[in-house]
Protein backbone atom coordinates (compact mmCIF):
# COMPACT_ATOMS: atom_id res chain seq x y z
CA UNK A 1 0.00 0.00 0.00
CA UNK A 2 1.03 3.25 -0.82
CA UNK A 3 2.43 5.84 1.58
CA UNK A 4 1.92 9.56 1.95
CA UNK A 5 4.60 11.84 0.93
CA UNK A 6 4.16 14.58 3.56
CA UNK A 7 8.19 15.26 3.95
CA UNK A 8 7.97 17.02 -0.08
CA UNK A 9 6.69 20.33 0.22
CA UNK A 10 3.03 20.08 -1.12
CA UNK A 11 1.26 23.05 -2.05
CA UNK A 12 -2.40 23.82 -0.34
CA UNK A 13 -5.34 25.45 -1.33
CA UNK A 14 -7.41 27.59 1.12
CA UNK A 15 -9.25 24.98 2.03
CA UNK A 16 -6.88 22.76 3.10
CA UNK A 17 -7.74 22.71 7.22
CA UNK A 18 -11.78 22.40 6.05
CA UNK A 19 -10.65 19.32 4.32
CA UNK A 20 -9.10 18.10 7.39
CA UNK A 21 -12.01 19.05 9.43
CA UNK A 22 -14.54 17.49 7.18
CA UNK A 23 -11.71 13.99 7.26
CA UNK A 24 -10.82 14.28 4.04
CA UNK A 25 -8.40 11.54 2.81
CA UNK A 26 -5.55 14.15 1.19
CA UNK A 27 -2.97 12.99 -1.54
CA UNK A 28 -0.36 14.25 -3.70
CA UNK A 29 -1.89 15.20 -6.89
CA UNK A 30 0.80 16.64 -9.11
CA UNK A 31 2.01 19.08 -6.14
CA UNK A 32 -0.99 19.82 -4.42
CA UNK A 33 -2.10 18.30 -1.52
CA UNK A 34 -5.50 17.25 -2.29
CA UNK A 35 -8.94 15.21 -1.01
CA UNK A 36 -9.02 12.30 -2.84
CA UNK A 37 -11.72 11.63 -0.75
CA UNK A 38 -14.13 12.35 2.16
CA UNK A 39 -16.79 9.66 2.66
CA UNK A 40 -16.07 7.05 -0.23
CA UNK A 41 -15.45 7.55 -3.94
CA UNK A 42 -18.67 5.11 -4.62
CA UNK A 43 -20.95 7.67 -1.99
CA UNK A 44 -19.55 10.93 -3.49
CA UNK A 45 -20.01 9.83 -6.68
CA UNK A 46 -23.90 8.92 -6.54
CA UNK A 47 -24.27 12.04 -4.87
CA UNK A 48 -22.83 14.01 -7.71
CA UNK A 49 -25.09 12.14 -10.38
CA UNK A 50 -28.34 12.21 -7.96
CA UNK A 51 -28.13 14.83 -5.94
CA UNK A 52 -25.12 17.61 -5.77
CA UNK A 53 -21.61 17.31 -4.73
CA UNK A 54 -19.28 20.03 -3.91
CA UNK A 55 -15.33 20.11 -5.50
CA UNK A 56 -12.49 21.82 -4.15
CA UNK A 57 -10.55 22.40 -7.59
CA UNK A 58 -8.79 25.69 -6.83
CA UNK A 59 -5.02 23.80 -8.02
CA UNK A 60 -6.28 24.65 -11.38
CA UNK A 61 -4.36 27.80 -12.94
CA UNK A 62 -6.01 30.25 -14.35
CA UNK A 63 -4.00 32.89 -16.85
CA UNK A 64 -5.17 35.87 -18.27
CA UNK A 65 -5.01 37.50 -21.56
CA UNK A 66 -5.27 41.45 -21.83
CA UNK A 67 -4.78 44.08 -24.30
CA UNK A 68 -6.10 45.23 -27.68
CA UNK A 69 -4.48 42.00 -29.41
CA UNK A 70 -6.24 39.31 -27.03
CA UNK A 71 -8.36 37.81 -29.89
CA UNK A 72 -5.80 37.57 -32.21
CA UNK A 73 -3.39 36.25 -29.98
CA UNK A 74 -5.67 33.93 -28.93
CA UNK A 75 -6.57 32.54 -32.45
CA UNK A 76 -2.85 31.51 -32.31
CA UNK A 77 -2.51 30.18 -29.61
CA UNK A 78 -5.35 27.78 -29.50
CA UNK A 79 -7.11 25.87 -32.37
CA UNK A 80 -10.83 26.31 -31.32
CA UNK A 81 -12.16 29.60 -33.15
CA UNK A 82 -12.58 32.31 -30.44
CA UNK A 83 -14.02 35.07 -32.79
CA UNK A 84 -17.15 32.52 -32.25
CA UNK A 85 -17.22 33.71 -28.15
CA UNK A 86 -19.14 36.70 -26.92
CA UNK A 87 -18.65 38.20 -23.70
CA UNK A 88 -19.77 35.82 -20.83
CA UNK A 89 -19.03 32.53 -23.09
CA UNK A 90 -16.33 30.25 -22.28
CA UNK A 91 -15.55 26.95 -24.56
CA UNK A 92 -12.89 24.61 -24.36
CA UNK A 93 -9.97 24.00 -26.50
CA UNK A 94 -5.92 23.61 -26.14
CA UNK A 95 -2.66 24.30 -26.16
CA UNK A 96 -0.80 22.68 -28.81
CA UNK A 97 2.52 21.67 -30.05
CA UNK A 98 4.11 22.30 -34.11
CA UNK A 99 3.65 18.28 -33.79
CA UNK A 100 0.22 19.07 -33.25
CA UNK A 101 -0.31 17.22 -30.12
CA UNK A 102 -1.44 18.51 -26.50
CA UNK A 103 0.58 20.84 -24.58
CA UNK A 104 -2.51 21.12 -22.17
CA UNK A 105 -6.20 21.13 -22.72
CA UNK A 106 -8.35 24.08 -21.26
CA UNK A 107 -11.29 26.77 -20.75
CA UNK A 108 -11.40 29.71 -23.00
CA UNK A 109 -13.09 32.45 -21.08
CA UNK A 110 -14.07 35.47 -22.64
CA UNK A 111 -14.69 38.42 -20.09
CA UNK A 112 -14.56 41.05 -22.33
CA UNK A 113 -13.42 41.62 -26.42
CA UNK A 114 -9.92 42.73 -24.74
CA UNK A 115 -10.06 40.62 -21.49
CA UNK A 116 -9.47 36.97 -21.66
CA UNK A 117 -9.16 34.06 -18.69
CA UNK A 118 -7.70 30.40 -19.58
CA UNK A 119 -8.24 27.57 -16.78
CA UNK A 120 -5.32 24.84 -17.21
CA UNK A 121 -4.30 22.30 -15.15
CA UNK A 122 -2.94 22.63 -11.79
CA UNK A 123 0.58 20.58 -12.93
CA UNK A 124 1.21 22.05 -16.35
CA UNK A 125 0.58 25.71 -15.24
CA UNK A 126 4.03 27.20 -15.64
CA UNK A 127 4.44 25.52 -18.77
CA UNK A 128 1.49 26.82 -19.99
CA UNK A 129 2.45 30.00 -18.72
CA UNK A 130 5.67 30.39 -20.58
CA UNK A 131 4.03 28.60 -23.72
CA UNK A 132 1.75 31.50 -23.99
CA UNK A 133 3.63 34.34 -23.17
CA UNK A 134 6.67 33.68 -25.45
CA UNK A 135 3.79 33.57 -28.13
CA UNK A 136 1.16 35.78 -27.48
CA UNK A 137 2.51 39.05 -29.48
CA UNK A 138 1.03 42.33 -28.14
CA UNK A 139 -1.02 40.74 -26.12
CA UNK A 140 -0.46 40.05 -22.36
CA UNK A 141 0.02 37.18 -20.49
CA UNK A 142 -0.41 36.91 -16.55
CA UNK A 143 -0.36 34.07 -14.13
CA UNK A 144 -3.62 34.62 -11.77
CA UNK A 145 -3.79 31.28 -10.44
CA UNK A 146 -2.99 32.83 -6.68
CA UNK A 147 -5.67 35.00 -7.00
CA UNK A 148 -8.61 32.56 -7.43
CA UNK A 149 -9.64 29.81 -5.19
CA UNK A 150 -12.40 27.70 -7.33
CA UNK A 151 -15.18 25.21 -6.12
CA UNK A 152 -17.31 23.08 -8.33
CA UNK A 153 -21.03 22.57 -7.19
CA UNK A 154 -22.16 19.77 -9.27
CA UNK A 155 -24.93 17.77 -10.15
CA UNK A 156 -28.56 17.62 -10.96
CA UNK A 157 -29.46 19.85 -7.64
CA UNK A 158 -26.53 22.46 -7.89
CA UNK A 159 -28.25 24.98 -10.13
CA UNK A 160 -30.92 25.37 -7.07
CA UNK A 161 -28.50 25.44 -4.12
CA UNK A 162 -25.96 27.42 -5.79
CA UNK A 163 -28.21 30.13 -6.50
CA UNK A 164 -28.80 30.48 -2.10
CA UNK A 165 -25.34 31.78 -1.96
CA UNK A 166 -25.31 34.40 -5.10
CA UNK A 167 -26.37 37.73 -5.54
CA UNK A 168 -28.52 37.13 -8.16
CA UNK A 169 -29.93 33.59 -9.50
CA UNK A 170 -27.40 32.44 -12.00
CA UNK A 171 -29.92 29.19 -13.17
CA UNK A 172 -30.33 31.22 -16.28
CA UNK A 173 -26.64 30.89 -17.56
CA UNK A 174 -26.52 28.48 -21.07
CA UNK A 175 -24.07 25.87 -20.77
CA UNK A 176 -20.95 27.31 -21.12
CA UNK A 177 -22.07 30.36 -20.17
CA UNK A 178 -20.95 32.61 -17.36
CA UNK A 179 -20.92 35.57 -15.44
CA UNK A 180 -19.62 38.05 -12.78
CA UNK A 181 -22.02 37.76 -9.53
CA UNK A 182 -21.36 38.34 -5.54
CA UNK A 183 -21.21 35.11 -3.70
CA UNK A 184 -21.94 35.83 -0.26
CA UNK A 185 -21.50 39.68 -0.96
CA UNK A 186 -17.41 38.79 -2.89
CA UNK A 187 -17.37 39.00 -5.85
CA UNK A 188 -17.11 35.97 -8.30
CA UNK A 189 -17.20 34.16 -11.37
CA UNK A 190 -19.81 31.73 -11.74
CA UNK A 191 -19.64 29.72 -14.83
CA UNK A 192 -22.33 26.98 -15.40
CA UNK A 193 -19.46 24.32 -16.67
CA UNK A 194 -17.87 20.89 -15.20
CA UNK A 195 -15.85 17.77 -15.18
CA UNK A 196 -18.46 15.68 -14.24
CA UNK A 197 -20.95 15.25 -17.11
CA UNK A 198 -23.71 16.79 -15.03
CA UNK A 199 -25.21 19.94 -15.03
CA UNK A 200 -23.36 22.52 -12.59
CA UNK A 201 -21.29 25.59 -11.65
CA UNK A 202 -17.66 26.79 -11.23
CA UNK A 203 -16.95 29.36 -8.94
CA UNK A 204 -13.94 31.28 -9.44
CA UNK A 205 -13.77 33.40 -5.99
CA UNK A 206 -10.94 35.00 -3.95
CA UNK A 207 -8.75 32.91 -1.80
CA UNK A 208 -10.14 34.28 1.38
CA UNK A 209 -13.78 33.80 0.47
CA UNK A 210 -13.03 29.94 -0.46
CA UNK A 211 -13.65 28.70 2.73
CA UNK A 212 -16.81 30.77 3.95
CA UNK A 213 -18.07 29.73 0.35
CA UNK A 214 -17.64 26.10 0.78
CA UNK A 215 -19.36 25.62 4.27
CA UNK A 216 -21.91 28.18 3.09
CA UNK A 217 -22.67 25.53 0.16
CA UNK A 218 -22.68 22.70 2.33
CA UNK A 219 -25.25 24.41 4.75
CA UNK A 220 -27.18 25.23 1.80
CA UNK A 221 -27.29 22.39 0.40
CA UNK A 222 -28.44 20.23 3.24
CA UNK A 223 -31.96 19.12 2.29
CA UNK A 224 -30.66 17.91 -0.80
CA UNK A 225 -27.75 16.02 0.79
CA UNK A 226 -24.98 18.16 -0.74
CA UNK A 227 -21.55 16.01 -0.72
CA UNK A 228 -17.96 17.47 -0.55
CA UNK A 229 -16.52 15.29 -3.07
CA UNK A 230 -12.33 14.30 -3.77
CA UNK A 231 -10.49 14.06 -6.68
CA UNK A 232 -11.54 10.06 -6.74
CA UNK A 233 -14.80 10.81 -7.58
CA UNK A 234 -13.84 13.44 -10.01
CA UNK A 235 -11.86 11.09 -12.06
CA UNK A 236 -14.93 8.13 -12.13
CA UNK A 237 -17.12 11.28 -12.83
CA UNK A 238 -15.41 12.67 -15.68
CA UNK A 239 -14.41 8.92 -17.12
CA UNK A 240 -17.83 7.94 -17.27
CA UNK A 241 -18.62 11.31 -19.18
CA UNK A 242 -15.66 10.74 -21.18
CA UNK A 243 -13.80 13.57 -20.62
CA UNK A 244 -10.37 13.62 -21.16
CA UNK A 245 -7.70 14.00 -18.34
CA UNK A 246 -4.33 15.57 -19.08
CA UNK A 247 -1.58 13.15 -18.44
CA UNK A 248 -3.84 10.03 -18.97
CA UNK A 249 -5.66 10.13 -21.99
CA UNK A 250 -4.23 13.30 -24.03
CA UNK A 251 -0.41 14.77 -23.48
CA UNK A 252 2.49 15.83 -25.99
CA UNK A 253 2.43 12.19 -28.09
CA UNK A 254 -1.40 12.76 -28.79
CA UNK A 255 -3.47 14.85 -31.51
CA UNK A 256 -7.19 15.83 -31.57
CA UNK A 257 -7.63 14.05 -33.95
CA UNK A 258 -6.22 11.26 -31.89
CA UNK A 259 -7.86 12.01 -29.11
CA UNK A 260 -11.53 12.00 -30.98
CA UNK A 261 -11.30 15.96 -30.14
CA UNK A 262 -11.40 17.10 -33.50
CA UNK A 263 -14.42 19.49 -32.60
CA UNK A 264 -12.35 21.69 -31.00
CA UNK A 265 -9.80 22.58 -33.88
CA UNK A 266 -11.39 25.07 -36.73
CA UNK A 267 -9.09 24.61 -39.82
CA UNK A 268 -10.79 27.13 -41.21
CA UNK A 269 -10.62 30.21 -38.72
CA UNK A 270 -6.67 30.73 -39.74
CA UNK A 271 -3.46 29.69 -38.82
CA UNK A 272 -2.87 28.45 -35.08
CA UNK A 273 -0.04 26.93 -33.39
CA UNK A 274 -0.21 23.14 -34.67
CA UNK A 275 -2.23 23.72 -37.52
CA UNK A 276 -0.03 22.31 -40.22
CA UNK A 277 0.50 19.24 -38.56
CA UNK A 278 -3.17 18.67 -37.48
CA UNK A 279 -3.49 18.94 -41.47
CA UNK A 280 -1.07 16.66 -42.77
CA UNK A 281 -2.01 14.23 -40.48
CA UNK A 282 -5.56 14.42 -41.70
CA UNK A 283 -4.29 13.88 -45.44
CA UNK A 284 -1.99 10.81 -44.09
CA UNK A 285 -4.82 9.56 -42.15
CA UNK A 286 -5.30 9.50 -38.39
CA UNK A 287 -3.08 6.24 -37.34
CA UNK A 288 -4.15 5.67 -33.51
CA UNK A 289 -7.88 6.16 -31.53
CA UNK A 290 -8.92 7.04 -28.44
CA UNK A 291 -12.03 4.75 -27.78
CA UNK A 292 -13.62 4.03 -24.77
CA UNK A 293 -14.28 -0.17 -23.50
CA UNK A 294 -15.87 -2.21 -21.44
CA UNK A 295 -14.44 -5.49 -20.59
CA UNK A 296 -15.53 -9.17 -21.84
CA UNK A 297 -13.26 -10.74 -19.49
CA UNK A 298 -13.29 -10.21 -15.29
CA UNK A 299 -11.00 -7.20 -14.34
CA UNK A 300 -10.07 -3.72 -14.83
CA UNK A 301 -7.61 -2.12 -16.92
CA UNK A 302 -5.65 0.26 -15.40
CA UNK A 303 -3.73 3.47 -17.46
CA UNK A 304 -0.75 2.09 -18.90
CA UNK A 305 -1.19 -1.06 -19.20
CA UNK A 306 -0.56 -2.77 -22.74
CA UNK A 307 -3.41 -3.42 -25.15
CA UNK A 308 -2.95 -6.15 -28.04
CA UNK A 309 -5.50 -5.33 -31.12
CA UNK A 310 -5.42 -7.50 -34.69
CA UNK A 311 -3.83 -4.10 -35.84
CA UNK A 312 -1.18 -3.92 -33.56
CA UNK A 313 -0.20 -2.26 -30.11
CA UNK A 314 -2.12 -0.01 -28.54
CA UNK A 315 -2.56 1.38 -24.68
CA UNK A 316 -4.72 1.71 -21.69
CA UNK A 317 -5.05 5.23 -20.59
CA UNK A 318 -7.69 5.61 -17.87
CA UNK A 319 -9.50 2.52 -16.50
CA UNK A 320 -11.57 1.92 -13.53
CA UNK A 321 -14.91 0.97 -11.94
CA UNK A 322 -17.78 2.72 -13.19
CA UNK A 323 -20.11 3.45 -9.92
CA UNK A 324 -23.26 4.16 -12.17
CA UNK A 325 -22.86 0.79 -14.31
CA UNK A 326 -21.36 -0.85 -11.87
CA UNK A 327 -18.83 -2.42 -14.07
CA UNK A 328 -14.95 -1.54 -15.27
CA UNK A 329 -15.14 0.65 -17.76
CA UNK A 330 -11.80 2.48 -19.86
CA UNK A 331 -10.12 4.70 -22.56
CA UNK A 332 -7.96 3.06 -24.56
CA UNK A 333 -5.84 4.59 -27.86
CA UNK A 334 -5.71 1.71 -30.26
CA UNK A 335 -4.44 1.46 -33.65
CA UNK A 336 -7.43 3.49 -36.28
CA UNK A 337 -7.76 -0.19 -37.88
CA UNK A 338 -8.87 -1.85 -34.54
CA UNK A 339 -10.74 1.11 -33.39
CA UNK A 340 -14.32 0.74 -34.64
CA UNK A 341 -17.39 0.02 -31.88
CA UNK A 342 -17.59 -3.69 -30.94
CA UNK A 343 -14.11 -4.37 -31.64
CA UNK A 344 -12.12 -6.56 -29.27
CA UNK A 345 -8.88 -6.25 -28.26
CA UNK A 346 -6.51 -8.02 -25.32
CA UNK A 347 -5.12 -6.06 -22.48
CA UNK A 348 -2.73 -7.34 -20.19
CA UNK A 349 -4.05 -7.10 -16.87
CA UNK A 350 -0.44 -7.84 -14.40
CA UNK A 351 0.45 -10.81 -16.40
CA UNK A 352 -2.91 -12.03 -17.45
CA UNK A 353 -4.53 -11.64 -21.21
CA UNK A 354 -8.20 -10.20 -20.77
CA UNK A 355 -10.77 -9.52 -23.46
CA UNK A 356 -12.08 -6.13 -23.91
CA UNK A 357 -14.20 -4.26 -26.87
CA UNK A 358 -14.60 -1.02 -27.91
CA UNK A 359 -18.36 0.75 -27.20
CA UNK A 360 -20.00 3.92 -28.27
CA UNK A 361 -18.84 6.93 -25.41
CA UNK A 362 -19.88 8.66 -23.73
CA UNK A 363 -20.18 5.80 -20.78
CA UNK A 364 -22.86 8.05 -19.34
CA UNK A 365 -25.26 10.62 -20.10
CA UNK A 366 -27.32 12.76 -18.02
CA UNK A 367 -31.01 12.79 -18.76
CA UNK A 368 -32.21 16.24 -20.51
CA UNK A 369 -34.90 17.64 -18.01
CA UNK A 370 -37.54 19.59 -19.77
CA UNK A 371 -36.69 23.26 -19.30
CA UNK A 372 -39.46 25.15 -17.55
CA UNK B 1 -11.02 -3.72 17.36
CA UNK B 2 -8.67 -6.89 15.43
CA UNK B 3 -10.02 -9.94 16.94
CA UNK B 4 -7.71 -11.49 19.51
CA UNK B 5 -8.07 -15.34 18.21
CA UNK B 6 -6.62 -14.30 14.60
CA UNK B 7 -3.25 -14.42 13.48
CA UNK B 8 -1.98 -10.84 11.48
CA UNK B 9 0.46 -10.45 8.54
CA UNK B 10 2.84 -7.50 8.03
CA UNK B 11 1.08 -7.40 4.99
CA UNK B 12 -2.22 -7.19 6.83
CA UNK B 13 -3.61 -9.90 6.18
CA UNK B 14 -5.21 -12.50 9.08
CA UNK B 15 -5.67 -16.31 9.50
CA UNK B 16 -8.09 -17.83 11.72
CA UNK B 17 -7.45 -21.84 11.86
CA UNK B 18 -9.97 -24.37 13.00
CA UNK B 19 -8.01 -27.84 13.04
CA UNK B 20 -6.90 -28.16 10.19
CA UNK B 21 -8.50 -25.19 8.29
CA UNK B 22 -6.86 -21.97 8.13
CA UNK B 23 -9.83 -18.61 6.77
CA UNK B 24 -8.16 -15.87 5.02
CA UNK B 25 -9.01 -12.06 5.00
CA UNK B 26 -7.77 -8.82 5.21
CA UNK B 27 -7.12 -6.74 8.49
CA UNK B 28 -10.00 -3.82 9.13
CA UNK B 29 -6.96 -1.34 8.52
CA UNK B 30 -6.28 -2.93 4.99
CA UNK B 31 -9.89 -2.26 4.09
CA UNK B 32 -9.74 1.25 5.32
CA UNK B 33 -6.75 2.14 3.71
CA UNK B 34 -7.91 0.77 0.05
CA UNK B 35 -10.85 2.37 0.44
CA UNK B 36 -14.60 0.68 -1.21
CA UNK B 37 -13.15 -2.45 -2.58
CA UNK B 38 -14.83 -3.40 -6.25
CA UNK B 39 -13.12 -6.24 -7.53
CA UNK B 40 -11.88 -9.08 -6.03
CA UNK B 41 -9.33 -11.78 -8.10
CA UNK B 42 -9.16 -15.00 -5.93
CA UNK B 43 -7.94 -18.57 -7.32
CA UNK B 44 -9.03 -22.06 -7.91
CA UNK B 45 -10.12 -24.53 -5.42
CA UNK B 46 -7.03 -27.13 -5.83
CA UNK B 47 -4.11 -24.14 -5.56
CA UNK B 48 -1.46 -24.90 -3.57
CA UNK B 49 0.45 -21.86 -2.33
CA UNK B 50 3.56 -21.21 -0.34
CA UNK B 51 3.59 -18.78 2.53
CA UNK B 52 4.00 -15.20 1.59
CA UNK B 53 2.45 -15.89 -2.25
CA UNK B 54 0.53 -14.02 -3.66
CA UNK B 55 -2.95 -15.69 -4.15
CA UNK B 56 -4.78 -13.08 -5.65
CA UNK B 57 -5.66 -9.14 -6.15
CA UNK B 58 -8.15 -6.97 -4.27
CA UNK B 59 -9.02 -3.58 -6.22
CA UNK B 60 -10.73 -0.22 -5.00
CA UNK B 61 -11.52 2.43 -7.10
CA UNK B 62 -8.39 4.23 -6.87
CA UNK B 63 -6.17 1.56 -6.81
CA UNK B 64 -4.73 -2.62 -7.03
CA UNK B 65 -3.55 -4.20 -4.14
CA UNK B 66 -2.02 -7.67 -4.12
CA UNK B 67 -2.78 -10.26 -1.18
CA UNK B 68 -0.29 -12.90 -0.07
CA UNK B 69 -1.33 -15.81 1.67
CA UNK B 70 0.29 -15.81 5.41
CA UNK B 71 0.54 -19.93 5.48
CA UNK B 72 0.88 -22.41 2.95
CA UNK B 73 -1.59 -24.79 2.20
CA UNK B 74 -3.93 -25.63 -0.60
CA UNK B 75 -6.99 -23.97 -1.57
CA UNK B 76 -10.47 -25.57 -0.50
CA UNK B 77 -12.93 -23.05 -0.60
CA UNK B 78 -13.25 -19.27 -2.07
CA UNK B 79 -15.77 -16.98 -0.70
CA UNK B 80 -17.89 -16.51 -3.92
CA UNK B 81 -19.59 -13.87 -2.19
CA UNK B 82 -16.99 -11.47 -1.64
CA UNK B 83 -16.20 -12.20 -5.24
CA UNK B 84 -19.30 -11.79 -6.59
CA UNK B 85 -20.25 -8.30 -3.70
CA UNK B 86 -17.07 -7.11 -2.78
CA UNK B 87 -18.33 -4.19 -0.52
CA UNK B 88 -18.63 -7.34 1.85
CA UNK B 89 -15.19 -6.95 2.62
CA UNK B 90 -14.94 -3.53 3.74
CA UNK B 91 -18.55 -4.00 6.18
CA UNK B 92 -17.12 -7.33 7.73
CA UNK B 93 -13.49 -8.00 7.00
CA UNK B 94 -12.93 -10.57 9.87
CA UNK B 95 -16.40 -11.90 9.45
CA UNK B 96 -18.50 -12.13 6.01
CA UNK B 97 -15.93 -10.60 3.84
CA UNK B 98 -13.06 -13.48 4.08
CA UNK B 99 -11.22 -14.31 1.02
CA UNK B 100 -10.05 -17.77 1.26
CA UNK B 101 -9.65 -20.88 3.16
CA UNK B 102 -6.59 -23.13 2.98
CA UNK B 103 -5.73 -27.19 3.89
CA UNK B 104 -3.02 -25.95 6.07
CA UNK B 105 0.74 -27.59 5.42
CA UNK B 106 1.78 -26.92 8.80
CA UNK B 107 0.97 -24.75 12.04
CA UNK B 108 4.79 -23.91 12.34
CA UNK B 109 4.55 -20.64 10.44
CA UNK B 110 1.67 -19.52 12.76
CA UNK B 111 4.61 -18.97 15.23
CA UNK B 112 5.68 -16.09 12.57
CA UNK B 113 2.93 -14.08 12.64
CA UNK B 114 1.37 -11.19 14.85
CA UNK B 115 -1.01 -11.38 18.07
CA UNK B 116 -3.44 -9.01 17.44
CA UNK B 117 -2.00 -6.88 20.30
CA UNK B 118 1.50 -7.16 18.65
CA UNK B 119 -0.29 -5.87 15.18
CA UNK B 120 -2.33 -3.26 16.64
CA UNK B 121 1.78 -1.83 18.14
CA UNK B 122 3.02 -2.62 14.36
CA UNK B 123 0.08 -0.29 13.05
CA UNK B 124 0.99 2.51 15.40
CA UNK B 125 4.59 1.84 14.51
CA UNK B 126 3.95 2.31 10.36
CA UNK B 127 1.55 5.42 10.94
CA UNK B 128 4.48 6.80 12.54
CA UNK B 129 6.60 6.45 9.81
CA UNK B 130 4.76 7.98 7.85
Amino acid sequence: MSSSAEAVSLKRTPLYSLHRELGAKLIDFGGWEMPVQYQGILEEHRAVRERAGIFDVSHMGELELTGPSSLDSLQKLTPNDVGKLSDGRCHYSAFLTERGTFVDDLLVYRRSADSYLLVVNASNTPKDFAWAKERAGGAKVENRSDDYALLAVQGPKAAEITARVCASDPSDLPYYGFREIAVLGTPAIVSRTGYTGEDGFELYLSPDSAEKVFRALLEAGKPEGIQPCGLGARDTLRLEAKMALYGNDIDDTITPWEADLGWIVKMKKGDFVGRDALERQKAQGVPRRLVGFEMSDRGIARHGYAAQTEAGAGLVTSGTHSPTLGKPIGLALLPAAAAAVGSEFSVDIRGRQARARVVETPFYKRKKEVSA
Amino acid sequence: MNPEDLHYAASHEWVRVDGEIGTIGISDHAQKELGEIVYLELPEVGHAYNADEEFGTVESVKAVSELFTPVSGEVVEINKAAVAEPGIVNDDPYGDGWLIKVKLSTDEELKKLMTAERYAEYLKEEEKEK
